[in-house]
């Protein structure tokens, strides 16, 4: 069971959250690792708050039902910090990833992470903006999460949100989304 | 060993599995109206058909009521059918249900099963396809996508086995798994059409050569009999579902039965649940079994028929048993309880039992629910007395 890294996602409608999961989850079946990707549902309507969850293992994953003490904790939109408390439930050792200008050492006091909890932040938005050309944060988030969790080959998951968006999008939207992810890891700052 | 090729894992919603699983098959008729959480199901497969993956002829209807006549149609004509459908949908084909297998129709539905309105609910529960226990269908239940899928690879060999001959229903959890991502096997497209083989229709409407006609008036002097066939029927499904199953297994590697036992073998303590509660369960077995605790886990896999008799056999031994329901039936016991109770009436020295009725309308079971109906099925199992046989679980006061 140790080796079941879980994910919970916090974001707002609209932001891509879920397509994070999503794709998170799509990379990670690398290596033979089993994955889970499910959002919370509720009314569905942009700009209200919603979790999503990732689990990854190695071995059969049978459990189903929402992460409760979450290893990895993504905050899509920094909003929400005020809002709910996202670090409900999360383990001793985790790892927030918090989209926003702010600097990661106020965001730790604001979380009120402990010593053995490690805090990252990323502008994601402002770099969905610059790549993108739309404050859809998501791609950026999937890059400062994967620079913070170390969870699959950056060119696995670069691989894998080129072939998540091939199906939907144009090649501009798609070099936009690749090059947020990239961005992404390597703006991430830990704090 | 297993001679199909092995493909590689995919993460894939449970509506996805079930929606490729039809490509394979491409049946020549699917009539259906959509209703969440099964939509998916039919958006998916109309691409198909609108990209040629399948030649299915798809018929968009104005309802459930009218998707089932459809397909009642279209199988008596001699076609092989499916729909897919879920909560209030399932519930307005009700009358024509009893005509599919009254007519003994192979039609397949995929149920995603879902909350009955009222109140108005969206979410997972069994309350759809528990109301449809009497109507003559087989009812296949599936934990997770990959059972999802290989009980609609297997559906249609079972319900279309000249024995059988009766419509079938594979249910899976709505949003749970329907909208969860996750890892799963596909089979190969030449290996499902070959386990699933050609459908030759017993006496369709088709055949101009040899006319005949379906759904006469029968009164008292023959209803009983026609009643008593369909009843005969109904007792080959278990003989079939196993030897498909069987077949199933040795060609693709994956073991199924009429339920699934899970470390139930010396098991003092046992929960019996259906779909993907299940999941969870065998995880906090195995975490009691760590610290001692005889637990176990009994899945019914097969509702409709119930297999009384194996599924008496399997928990004789226990010292309690703690049957979980989905759904309720409101002045009874819930309806998985009465099948085990049934089940266990032969065994009258066999274990303690007793009912919890959790989960309804999408609630969560989370592995401390787990935890506490484990914690009272032990102590059952230690004084032999039930405090309560029906109670709520997860719920407020």
């Amino acid at each position: 069971m140790s080796e079941t890294i879980e994910i919970r996602w916090h974001g707002r409608g609209g932001q891509g959250t879920v397509t994070a999961a999503k794709v998170l989850a799509d990379a990670c079946l690398s290596g033979g690792r089993h994955v889970q990707a499910f959002p919370e549902y509720g009314p569905e309507r942009a700009g209200a708050p919603l979790r999503a969850y990732n689990r990854v293992s190695q071995t059969v994953l049978r459990m189903h039902c929402p992460v409760l003490n979450p290893k990895v904790v993504a905050v899509v939109d920094a909003s929400l910090l005020d809002a709910i408390n996202v670090a409900e439930g999360a383990l001793d050792d985790a790892v927030f990833v918090v989209n926003t200008a702010r600097d990661p050492k106020e965001i730790r006091a604001k979380l009120k992470a402990t010593s053995s909890q490690k805090v990252f932040t990323v502008d994601a938005t402002k770099i969905a903006i610059e790549t993108i050309g739309r404050p859809m944060p998501n791609s950026s988030m999937l890059g400062a999460v994967n620079k913070a969790t170390d969870i699959v080959g950056m060119d696995v998951l670069l691989e894998d949100v080129k072939n998540s968006f091939g199906k939907k999008f144009a090649q501009k939207i798609i070099d936009g989304n690749l090059d947020a992810v990239r961005r992404g890891f390597e703006e991430v700052q830990q704090g | 060993m297993t001679t199909a090729t092995k493909t590689k894992m995919q993460a894939v919603t449970g509506n996805q599995a079930v929606a490729e699983a039809l490509r394979q098959i491409d049946p020549d008729v699917i009539a259906a109206y959509p209703i969440t959480p099964s939509t998916e199901i039919m958006q998916r497969f109309s691409e198909f058909v609108s990209n040629g993956k399948v030649e299915t002829e798809l018929i968009l209807v104005e309802s459930e009521h009218s998707a089932m006549s459809a397909c009642i149609g279209a199988s008596a004509a001699g076609g092989r059918v499916a729909t897919a459908t879920s909560a209030q949908g399932l519930a307005l084909m009700w009358e024509m249900l009893h005509i599919a297998s009254g007519y003994r129709l192979p039609i397949m539905i995929s149920l995603v099963n879902r909350a009955l309105s009222a109140p108005l609910n969206i979410h997972g529960d069994h309350s759809d396809g528990m109301g449809a226990r009497d109507t003559g269908w087989i009812q296949l239940y599936s934990e997770n996508a990959q059972e999802a899928y290989d009980n609609s690879v297997m559906a249609y060999r079972i319900a279309e086995h000249v024995d059988v001959r009766l419509p079938i229903m594979v249910c899976m959890d709505g949003f749970i798994i329907s909208h969860s991502i996750e890892s799963m096997q596909f089979l190969e497209d030449e290996d499902v059409k070959k386990f699933v083989g050609e459908h030759k229709q017993i006496d369709p409407l088709l055949d101009f050569d040899n006319p005949k006609s379906i759904g006469a008036l029968v009164l008292p002097d023959y209803y009983m009999e026609h009643k008593r066939a369909q009843h005969e029927a109904t007792t080959k499904v278990k003989q079939v579902v196993l030897n498909v199953s069987a077949e199933f297994g040795k060609k693709f590697g994956r073991d199924y039965g009429l339920f699934e036992t899970y470390r139930l073998e010396d098991a003092e303590v046992v929960l019996v649940a259906l779909n993907s509660a299940a999941g969870t369960i065998k995880d906090e077995v195995d975490r009691y079994r760590e610290k001692g605790v005889k637990a176990g886990l009994l899945k019914p896999r097969l509702f409709r028929p119930f297999p009384y008799d194996e599924v008496g056999d399997a928990l004789k031994n226990a010292k309690a048993v703690c049957v979980m329901d989905r759904a309720d039936s409101y002045g009874g016991h819930g309806p998985l309880f009465m099948e085990v109770a049934s089940a266990l009436y032969p065994h009258r020295q066999g274990p303690a039992l007793f009912n919890k009725v959790y989960g309804l309308g999408g609630r969560d079971l989370m592995p401390h629910h787990v935890d506490q109906v484990l914690d009272e099925t032990i102590e059952v199992a230690k004084t032999g007395a039930v405090k309560m046989i029906k109670e709520y679980i997860t719920v407020r006061n």
